[in-house]
């Protein structure tokens, strides 16, 4: 266990990747073949099953530290973490005992067909004999909340360091149903030379610049080709030996979480890569992003979650055609290629990234505008000559986003942050006016920067009125700019609307409250939305891919 | 029953000697239990301080002030009030505030720590009718290890930095904090570099008395000097992102503070260690630094004063929060803390 959680501690203690690569392999190379198989299980975000209910783990905490449960509650607000609280509170442990990491897994194992006795016994037994930092990794790995913030190709890398095999055959390896043993640990980092088998690893992703400034001043319009920015995931869809694989930019293997793509198999011919994005949709037409974090958050892919929010792939490029390589080939001949191959699939859940057509650099920029309409965040425009490069290469690809709606807001109440802000303020809520009364409008928590949330956080203790559970409303002082990305209505929020994605942009040091915008500027905004909306058309436009002839 | 102090808007009042104790404000007369900026409130007509304290709060008010001593220990009386000075083991010279007038006894402890500090005087526990306490750890997850232990983590890390060609930078509080770190710290390592801010406390603390290894000031340094690459570095936290860090290169940061025991804290610093350094006293020292004062009445302010209020109460014990304005050691915001008020900017080296 020390080693483990010298590892976590490490991970935690530097920003560099290096470094951490660096500490994977090095414990990877130490560690014994079943514990480097459980590390891995755990470093790549997979979970145990909840052996035993919060609640009770917090009950016993309390009575092993001679606590009242008020007085529990504090800690746990000042810390912001159950098993980091739960750690720190109780005594120092009574006989240490350092059993290896399988050991310690193997109890949180028999928790889960104990009884509630011999539950009690085992944890409060564990408690008493791991020192603070390891209490607090073991309740991390009991409570499945183990994070790191390591990618999973970043662990494989440490991986492939300390055992000189490729990550990208690790990740091939890891796929499906991974079982931790040091039978599968051993099988996994074994070089076996006689695996031959092509590899379904996907190719660096071309990523496109942002374009700030004038448009035009790219040249001439019929260089270029435009697209959608679609906002799902973006992912490669990689089709080789009769085997498929869907990756996301992060080389996160998602094959498994989309079920309703396996019939491509049987229609996408061997020897192909696409690039495309992932997107919620339903009736014709995108669902909104969040739909889909809903869906991707989900531990269990239920059938209901899989009817409310299918997903679709939408293809933008085709990179590998009858198992060769054509990144270098003109974006134009890969996208008439990719039409091809996409009608010819005829299959619902593929489908092609309309191309956008305009008549001039204008006319394209008032179509942009209806990108929110459509659910889209704005334009992609890809030279036409433009090879597949690897990464974000200047000048061949632009992001042409939609400018956010941004509102002038006031800071109404706060909440202490969780995980690393736990100590302050963090998670505000801002209102905006509405016949001389302040409603909450939206709560953000991104935007600001370190030193500007100390001075908030200052303020607010300075300025809170009353306590509403852990929300403390503050005087009604302080302006923000937010953006956000669209407006909705709802019932569920006192002012009627919900606003998407809500960040601070800046703070208005500058206005005083009676300044900041009315609930009425914001209906205002809604309706001009839903103005530049042509509803269900919108969905059937695209599918057919004839687009706004003008 | 009467108290003997009760809080105005300047601060701490004792009526019956017409003196304050760690007033907010001006006043004629104040008894100060430290120097750090939220309990030596500049502007006075006449301080009161220990014959310890004496450098470290001239260090801080100036050459004009009017400052009284009296050693621990000893007496006097002002209008019917006896007034006497304990150490308090918060840093040098810092004081509890012991009043007696016809019987009935009052202390204010200031801030205070229970842990052993080799820079000042341990923590005397005073037996009163009521004690005003501090609260700043005032939560059961506050619990220091050994200050052994945390000084050979320091001196660990260093180490390694050093070995590794890195060098070590530590963020502590400039009064108090960088000194016990100082008298901690191996010189066999390497140099010990300090800040202008750290080093003119540094002085007042040796002009005590108090010996403590050598240290050279950071702007004596040419740029680049190889020797700094195995030196750890003593700056404020003010000093944390500024450029006044390029002189010393590569370097690896680490932050001195109680806070540091939770993670949260700790990653928000944004440094690559956090160590346990607090002059304050955990959960188990104020606990322990109550029950010995048999006090009937517990006054708690400081931190978290409602909390350990009730957590008395609960124990059958009277105990109120009062409402003041010290601020102590905080998890965040620098604004407050004691080097700001410095005269010497913190990115320039001092004198
Ligand atoms: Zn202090
Ligand atoms: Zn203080």
């Amino acid at each position: 266990m020390k080693q483990f959680t010298a590892l976590y501690v490490a991970l935690n203690e530097t920003n560099k990747t290096t470094v951490k690569v660096e500490a994977l392999a090095r414990y990877f190379a130490a560690a014994s073949d079943e514990d480097a198989a459980w590390a891995l299980y755990f470093l790549t975000g997979r979970r145990l099953r909840l052996a035993v209910p919060t609640k009770r783990l917090r009950g016993w905490a309390i009575e092993q530290a001679g606590l009242s449960e008020w007085l529990f509650g504090e800690c746990y607000d000042a810390v912001g973490d159950l098993s980091e609280t739960i750690a720190l509170v109780l005594p120092p442990p009574e006989r240490k005992q350092d059993r290896s990491l399988a050991a310690w897994v193997e109890r949180i194992q028999e928790l889960q067909v104990a009884e509630s006795a011999r539950q009690r016994q085992i944890v409060t037994e564990a408690w008493l004999s791991l020192d603070e930092t390891d209490r607090f990794v073991w309740n991390k790995l009991l409570l499945g909340g183990f994070r790191v913030g390591v990618s999973q190709q970043l662990v494989l890398r440490g991986l492939a360091q300390a055992y000189r095999v490729e990550a990208s055959q690790l990740a091939e390896r890891l796929m499906g149903q991974w079982q931790p043993s040091a039978e599968a640990f051993r099988a996994l980092v074994s070089p076996d030379p006689s695996d031959t088998r092509p590899h379904l690893r996907p190719y660096p992703f071309c990523l496109a610049h942002p374009l700030e400034g004038d448009a035009a001043s790219l040249g001439q319009l019929d260089h270029w080709m435009a697209e959608w920015k679609w906002d799902g995931i973006r992912a490669q869809l990689v089709r080789r030996d009769r085997r498929m694989a869907l990756w996301s930019r992060g080389e996160e293997n998602l094959t498994e979480r989309f079920p309703e793509l396996d019939p491509l198999i049987a229609r996408i011919p061997d020897g192909t890569v696409l690039d495309g994005e992932l997107l919620p949709w339903l009736d014709d037409a995108p669902l909104p992003f969040t739909s889909l974090q809903t869906r991707i958050n989900r531990k269990a892919l239920t059938r209901s979650i899989l009817r409310r929010v299918p997903v679709v792939f939408l293809a933008y490029d085709l990179i590998e055609s009858g198992g060769i390589d054509v990144r270098d080939r003109p974006f134009r001949w890969r996208r008439d290629e990719l039409e091809r191959l996409i009608l010819s699939c005829a299959v619902p859940v593929l489908r092609i990234s309309p191309r956008v057509t305009a008549a001039s650099w204008q006319d394209l920029a008032s179509l942009r505008r209806s990108s929110r309409a459509r659910g889209a965040e704005g334009l992609v425009l890809k030279h036409a000559d433009s090879v597949y490069a690897a990464g974000r290469v200047r000048g061949v690809w632009w992001k042409w986003k939609v400018e956010p709606w941004t509102v002038d807001a006031v800071l109404t109440a706060a909440q202490r942050g969780s995980g690393r802000r736990a100590s302050l303020y963090t998670d505000y809520t801002f209102s905006v006016w509405d016949n001389g009364q302040l409603v909450p409008l939206a709560k953000a928590y991104s935007g600001l920067s370190d030193d500007e949330i100390r001075q908030v956080d200052a303020w607010i203790r300075r300025h809170m009125r009353e306590k509403f559970g852990p929300v403390r409303t503050v005087d009604p002082e302080l302006v923000f700019e937010l953006a956000f990305e669209g407006i909705q209505r709802s019932t569920r929020h006192k002012s009627g609307l919900a606003v998407r994605f809500p960040r601070i942009l800046r703070w208005r040091r500058d206005k005083t409250a009676d300044q900041a915008d009315s609930l009425d500027a914001v209906r205002a905004m809604l309706s001009a939305q839903t103005h530049s909306d042509p509803s269900s058309t919108t969905g059937s436009t695209i599918r057919e891919g004839r687009l706004f002839e003008r | 029953m009467e108290c003997l102090i009760e809080v105005t808007d300047h601060g701490l009042y004792c009526a019956a000697g017409d003196f304050y104790i760690d007033p907010w404000r001006p006043v004629p007369r104040a008894i100060i239990t430290h120097a750090h900026a939220d309990h030596a409130c500049r502007g006075c007509g006449r301080y009161l301080t220990t014959s310890d304290g004496l450098h470290v709060l001239r260090t801080r008010l100036g050459e004009a002030a009017v400052i009284d001593t009296l050693d621990y220990g000893r007496s006097i009386d002002v209008s019917g009030v006896r007034i006497s000075l304990h150490p308090a083991g918060h840093l040098l010279g810092s004081a509890q505030i012991r009043l007696e007038r016809q019987g009935r006894v009052e202390v204010v402890s200031g801030d205070y720590k229970t842990e052993s500090d080799p820079t000042c005087q341990p923590f005397e526990p005073i037996r009163c009718h009521t004690f005003l306490t501090e609260s700043t750890f005032g939560l059961p997850i506050y619990r220091w290890r050994p200050w052994s232990q945390e000084i050979e983590a320091i001196n660990g890390w260093w180490q390694r930095n050093a070995d590794e060609g890195f060098a070590s930078v530590i963020f502590a509080y400039a009064l108090g904090k960088a000194q016990r770190v100082l008298s901690g710290l191996n010189p066999a390592i390497g140099p010990i570099v300090t800040h202008g801010a750290v080093e003119a406390l540094v002085r007042a603390y040796r002009a005590t008395g108090v010996s403590l290894p050598p240290t050279r000031l950071a702007s004596s340094w040419s740029r680049g000097d190889p020797a700094l690459r195995r030196a750890i570095v003593l700056a404020p936290p003010s000093a944390q992102g500024s450029p006044w860090l390029n002189r010393f290169g590569a370097a690896r940061t680490a932050f001195a503070s109680g806070w540091m025991r939770i993670r949260g804290a700790r990653r928000r610093r944004a440094v690559d260690r956090g160590f346990v350094v607090s002059d304050h006293a955990d959960w188990p020292g104020l606990i322990g630094a109550i029950r010995a004062t048999s006090a009937e009445l517990i006054l708690v302010t400081h931190g978290y004063a409602a909390t350990l209020a009730r957590w008395l109460n609960d124990q059958g014990q009277d105990a109120r929060p009062l409402q003041t304005r010290y601020v102590g050691e905080r998890p965040d915001d620098e604004v407050d803390e004691p080097e700001a008020t410095l005269d010497d900017p913190p990115e320039r080296d001092g004198p």
